[in-house]
């Protein structure tokens, strides 16, 4: 393989790495700005949401059905979580908080276990992306070209939606001062059991995504939720285009440092933390912490 | 139009308001005055539900809004200008204005749509591409006013807005003020500043530890003045 081929096959790699990251990384950010509140479900809901693919998949018989249902499945979920239970948490301190979306973690992570099991499950991709392309004479895996395209798309979605549309804006002026916002007429609880929902059902969207590349299992919720908060502490918390950078470096320092140096691969990650904590203890866009 | 009556706050073990009783006429404009601590801004929290009241009675006109929810009130036509302004700082001009824009009354045309409020702040119209964090004291407390009026309320509630102002930024905001009045909006201000409030007021109102204890007509407040000030306004 050609030097050129072999950066431009990891590139894309990476970048695909990077569309999975921020599918994670932008809901905990979201939900981040607007609470306040670190969520450790996070990572347990992602893999909620390759579980529930997996069964609308083998149900239906099609992916493009479970990547549209899982995320509603989950955001659904989460706004409920939000509704019934964290909502009675916001005059509390931040610790209530952490105890309890940990405890999701767990029940979640259970119910998992007990309703798929405990092994591995391998969920196909759509027979349409099934197949590979030739770039520079290398054969590359049209899925990953595919996180890309999509990975592209909910990000200039999201964008779009914070900048443009009437909830967006709310979303935003909530994130700067809820008081404020609420006395000026908008129903903050509202906005935010929407942005539990919306973040949640974003991270279900990174697990189905993510599933046709490492099977759906019990393990994946551990390992991404550290990756997605190194995401949000290095964009800066609270921070949308944070993420969406922070994604973006890790996607990149992940993809080549396995293929470089796979030894070291992990701790390049947390350098790179530390390199921007050192720099700007708030995240590279965040405010000052 | 607004009508508190027998008003109660506690914040923790401290007795805030103690009982605030205060009528007023549609309209009007309503001053309270009061030293630093005494309990104006709490009032005017504890109106828009922001702080819960323990006892007592709030109602604007026929409609009784105790203990509602900040967005109901806001949604029932008390508007709110906060002490400091708190403009969103990370929001243009127009979108701070957009956060209190809300759908027309039944069907009605608005009355205080963007493009009137752009023409009663001409200030804000130059700067609307620009973020709050960028704007002046003075061009903050007129964002202020206009992400208020937007959603046409039936009262606002001005606190402190005069603070940190330059005396001819002050005139100006006596002249919108004034001018709010005369469209029909009922007016609560509180200040430190008495000669703003002498001159646009209708009803002086002297607050004391969490008391009214004195309301007048400007014309009478003026004879009174120096006993006045002696006994409840300077420290």
């Amino acid at each position: 393989m050609s030097t050129l081929a072999l950066l431009l096959t990891q590139t894309v790699n990476a970048l695909s790495q990077s569309a999975l990251l921020f599918f994670l990384g932008v809901g905990l950010t979201l939900i981040f700005g607007l609470m306040r509140i670190v969520n450790f479900a996070h990572g347990a809901l992602y893999m909620l949401g390759a579980f529930v693919g997996y069964s609308i998949a083998a149900w239906s018989g099609s992916f493009w059905l479970a990547l549209a249902g899982a995320p509603l499945l989950v955001g659904l979920f989460g706004a409920g979580f939000e509704l019934t239970i964290l909502r009675r948490l916001y005059r509390r301190d931040a610790h209530a908080f952490l105890m309890v979306t940990f405890g999701l973690a767990l029940v979640v992570g259970e119910a998992v276990r007990l309703t798929w099991g405990s092994d591995a499950l391998q969920v196909a991709g759509p027979p349409a992306l099934s197949g590979v392309v030739f770039m520079l004479d290398e054969p590359f895996p049209v899925y990953r070209l595919f996180l890309v395209a999509i990975g592209v798309v909910v990000a200039v979605a999201i964008w779009q939606f914070l900048e443009r549309a009437r909830l967006g804006l709310l979303i935003r002026a909530t994130s700067q001062n809820a008081d404020m916002a609420n006395a000026l007429g908008v129903d903050v609880k509202m906005i935010r059991s929407c942005v539990f929902g919306i973040g949640c059902g974003l991270a279900a969207l990174g697990g189905v995504l993510a599933a046709p590349l490492v099977t759906a299992s019990n393990g994946m919720a551990a390992t991404v939720i550290i990756d997605a908060f190194v995401i949000v502490i290095i964009g800066g918390m609270g921070s949308f285009l944070g993420s969406l950078i922070g994604a973006l470096l890790i996607g990149f320092v992940q993809v080549f440092g396995n293929y470089y140096a796979p030894d070291f691969a992990l701790a390049f990650m947390y350098l790179v933390m530390l390199a921007v904590l050192v720099m700007r203890p708030g995240g590279l866009l965040g405010k000052e912490a | 139009m607004l009508r508190i009556e027998g008003m109660n706050t506690h914040y923790g073990a401290s007795h805030v308001l103690q009982g605030v009783d205060l009528d007023m006429p549609q309209g009007r404009i309503s001053a309270v005055l009061g030293r630093n601590g005494v309990g104006k801004t709490t009032m005017v929290k504890t109106i828009m539900g922001l702080v819960a009241l323990s006892a007592g009675r709030v109602a604007i006109g026929d409609t009784d809004i105790t203990g509602w929810p900040p967005h109901l009130v806001a949604r029932a036509g008390v508007a709110y200008v906060p002490e400091g302004r708190l403009i969103f700082p990370d929001l243009t001009v127009i979108e701070n204005i957009k956060v209190g824009e809300r759908e027309a009354r039944n069907g009605r045309g608005r009355k205080w749509p963007l493009p009137r409020l752009l023409e009663l702040f001409p200030s804000l119209r130059e700067r609307s591409a620009n973020r709050g964090s960028q704007l002046s004291g003075g061009e903050q407390q007129m964002l202020a006013i206009a992400r208020a009026l937007v959603s046409d309320p039936k009262v606002m509630l001005l606190d402190e807005p005069s603070q940190g102002l330059a005396p001819l930024v002050v005139r100006e905001l006596a002249r919108v003020i004034q001018l709010l009045r005369d469209e029909g909006v009922t007016i609560l201000l509180v200040e430190q500043n008495m000669k703003l409030a002498e001159a646009v007021a209708d009803e002086l109102h002297i607050m004391v530890k969490g008391r009214m204890v004195y309301s007048a007509t400007p014309a009478v407040f003026r004879a009174e003045e120096d006993q006045i000030r002696a006994r409840f306004l300077t420290v």
